[in-house]
């Protein structure tokens, strides 16, 4: 599903290079998770992939089904199933959650030719969607995001998730500013997206996100680069002690 | 020609092809007056402390400047609306084209003919809000537009107006210069709302004054545009008594120059004053140079003001504000707020703003604000991360921007109508 082969990426405004040879290949069906220190390159990764301003690709490719990624506009991206859920969701003061929600399905589907959602389909599918990840009907009026806590910003991000219902979902240290119940919610709405055709990375600091989003794959990114690859127990063994181990293993 | 003095006065060169209409005693004294105040003034500079950011030159000069008509398959603002439809062209009150200017709660007449007559109300506003406006800043082009106005309607509500008046301004001549005067007479616990829309000519005044009763409504709402090369000049002038409301909403597309003034004073305890207005311009298609002058003067205790001016600029569109909130020293207890804010979609366009508050009375609160800002980068990403194009993410944003003006018309169906107007510019503009 998505394949990046020896991704280098500098700043646009600095010569300071950021990702410095990734390499890394996530499955149709399967959950990947990165984790590494501050500074590692994960968020940069999540930010070329999605089509971020700012960034310099100075060597190497990713595809998405054997479709360039690079090449194309953020929100060509989108519509060929890239979703970026957001570290830090942006407050949109003025556009309401539904209209912005509605454009973006309607958009997407319009760019791949199919035909758009009427608004009573729409109100429906969301509806279902919205309680599941318990955002009442005040909060999908609001402004997008404004005035939202930590919380329901990311739950946000997972409800806009299954509504677009990409191919492949990146999730960018979702597990930030959340307590446990809020992890959980976010965790099982992710969850219910699991599926044969779908491929998740997922962005973590820590592995707690991981007890409850179960990966198939876990990659240690240090320095702009992965550095270790493994399964599960991986995540594990930087819970108990820390990167410091691993780092110095690799080096 | 004959005199090479005239030719060194501009003032004189202005008024040579005017003429002063015939009326009652009473009306034509009105106009001398308006004259003589208009010779001691003289016409407005660029260095006038109010024309710093706008040019009156093409205001100013004997001949309007040529501008071409705007042929356009749309449908006129306002079309959908049960409305009562006076039609001006190129300044002219056109018969044919009007309803029949009978309307339940409301008299309606032509301005030449109420000012043939001997109406008391109309003496106690033709010229009287204009005078007044002119302490503590000189209006020399409300002076002119009173004097030599040829055309107008007079409105006097004395209920509640079953449909709104809808004042329709065609242009049909390239060389058109047109001066419009109305009276607006809203009496106790009375309420209209005047509808006004279109280019109206080459070059256009436009005077307004409004005198809103004690309990009683005043809704504008103003569509200016399309036609690229018009010009005009337009004043407000209202005066408003204890607990009245006074509302208008001015939206304006295009246009190489627009200077719009609004004077209004508040003389009654718990009255209400809400100005906005939303203007856009993209001098890719034509100069746009767009200027609001606002003044709020409150001269009674518990009254509440709301200024919200929105403009959005693009390929070297230039945009004007001035705004002052006066409270003077016994209006205690007044709520004024000013907001002048512009979006610049790109480094070539400007905006010039003089937020201004003069303030006497010492209980009362009073907030400005103005701002220049960009189109978000993070929102944009954001928007364009869940697949919504460039330009319909650009869109939003600026429709986001606008919504705290265009959320200052109360009706729902104007609202609606603006917004249409609003989403057909932005679809013909898209950058």
């Amino acid at each position: 599903m998505l394949e990046i082969k020896n991704l280098h990426v500098s700043l646009e405004e600095e010569d300071k290079q950021i990702l410095k040879g990734v390499d890394l290949t996530v499955e149709a069906g399967k959950v990947h998770a990165i984790m590494g220190p501050n500074g590692s390159g994960k968020s940069t990764l999540s930010y070329v992939l999605s089509g971020r301003d700012g960034y310099v690709v100075t060597e190497g490719e990713a595809t998405l089904n054997g479709e360039d990624l690079l090449e194309m506009e953020p929100e060509e991206r989108a519509a060929a199933g890239v979703f970026l859920a957001f570290q830090y969701p942006v407050e949109i003061p003025g556009v309401g959650n539904m209209t912005f929600l509605r454009t973006a399905v309607n958009a997407q589907r319009k760019a791949r030719g199919e035909e758009e959602m009427s608004a009573a389909e729409f109100l429906k599918v969301i509806r279902e969607k919205a309680k599941d990840l318990k955002i009442d009907a005040d909060m999908l009026k609001r402004p997008v995001n404004v005035g939202f806590s930590g919380g329901e910003k990311k739950r946000n991000e997972i409800l806009q998730m299954a509504m677009l219902e990409p191919k492949m979902c990146i999730l960018d240290e979702t597990d930030s500013g959340l307590d446990v119940d809020a992890m959980k919610l976010v965790a099982e709405g992710v969850n219910a997206l699991r599926d044969e055709g779908r491929g998740f990375l997922v962005i973590t600091h820590y592995q707690r996100l991981l007890d409850h989003i179960k990966p198939d794959v876990v990659h240690i990114m240090a320095n702009g680069r992965i550095v270790k690859t493994g399964g599960p127990e991986l995540a594990l063994e930087v819970e108990q002690n820390g990167y410091a181990d691993i780092l110095a293993e690799v080096a | 020609m004959a005199n090479p003095a005239a030719k060194l006065d501009p003032l004189a060169a202005r008024i040579a092809g005017l003429s002063t209409p015939d009326g009652a005693g009473w009306a034509n004294e009105v106009r001398g007056d308006a004259l003589s105040r208009l010779s001691a003034m003289g016409l407005p500079r660029k260095r006038d402390e109010y024309w710093k950011y706008s040019d009156p030159t093409t205001l100013n000069q004997p001949e309007a400047p040529r501008a071409g008509l705007f042929v356009t398959d749309e449908a006129m603002p306002f079309s959908d609306v049960d409305r009562l439809k006076i039609v001006f062209v190129d300044g002219v009150f056109d018969a044919d084209a009007s309803d029949d200017l009978s309307l339940e709660g409301v008299e309606v007449e032509r301005l030449s003919d109420a000012l043939a007559r001997d109406i008391h109300w109309a003496r106690d506003l033709f010229g009287v809000l204009e005078t007044r406006g002119q302490t503590p800043v000189e209006r020399p082009l409300a002076a002119l537009n009173t004097a030599f106005a040829t055309d107008g309607v007079v409105i006097r509500a004395t209920g509640k107006a079953a449909k709104p008046i809808s004042l329709i301004y065609l242009h049909k001549s390239e060389t058109s210069d047109a001066i419009l005067h109305h009276l607006v007479k809203v009496e106790e616990g009375a309420s209209v709302t005047v509808l006004e829309n279109g280019p109206a000519a080459a070059r256009f005044s436009k005077c307004m004054e409004v005198e809103v009763a004690d309990g009683g409504q005043f809704h504008h709402v103003r569509a200016q545009g399309r036609d690229h090369e018009r010009r005009a000049s337009t004043h407000m002038f209202a005066r408003l008594g204890a607990g009245s409301v006074y509302k208008s909403f001015t939206l304006t597309v295009n246009g190489v120059l627009t200077r719009n003034e609004q004077v209004v004073e508040i003389t009654g305890d718990n009255a209400v004053a809400h100005i906005a207005g939303a203007a856009l311009g993209d001098a890719a298609s034509g100069a746009f140079h767009h200027d609001d002058t606002v003044f709020v003067t409150h001269d009674a205790v518990d009254c509440e003001s709301r200024q919200v001016f929105k403009k959005v600029l693009r390929n070297g569109a230039e945009g004007v504000f001035q705004g002052k909130i006066i409270v003077k020293p016994h209006a205690q207890k007044t709520d004024g707020y000013q907001l002048s804010q512009a979006l610049l979609l790109d480094e070539d366009s400007s905006f010039q703003a003089k937020p201004e508050l003069e303030i006497y009375a010492d209980d009362v609160q009073c907030s400005h604000g103005s701002t220049t800002g960009a189109i978000d980068e993070e929102a944009l990403f954001y928007l364009r991360s869940r697949g919504v194009s460039h330009g319909e993410a650009t869109d939003l944003l600026v429709l986001a921007f606008l919504a705290e003006a265009i959320d200052e018309i109360e009706d729902e169906t104007l609202r609606e109508d603006i917004l249409t107007r609003l989403q057909g510019w932005l679809d013909r503009h898209r950058g």
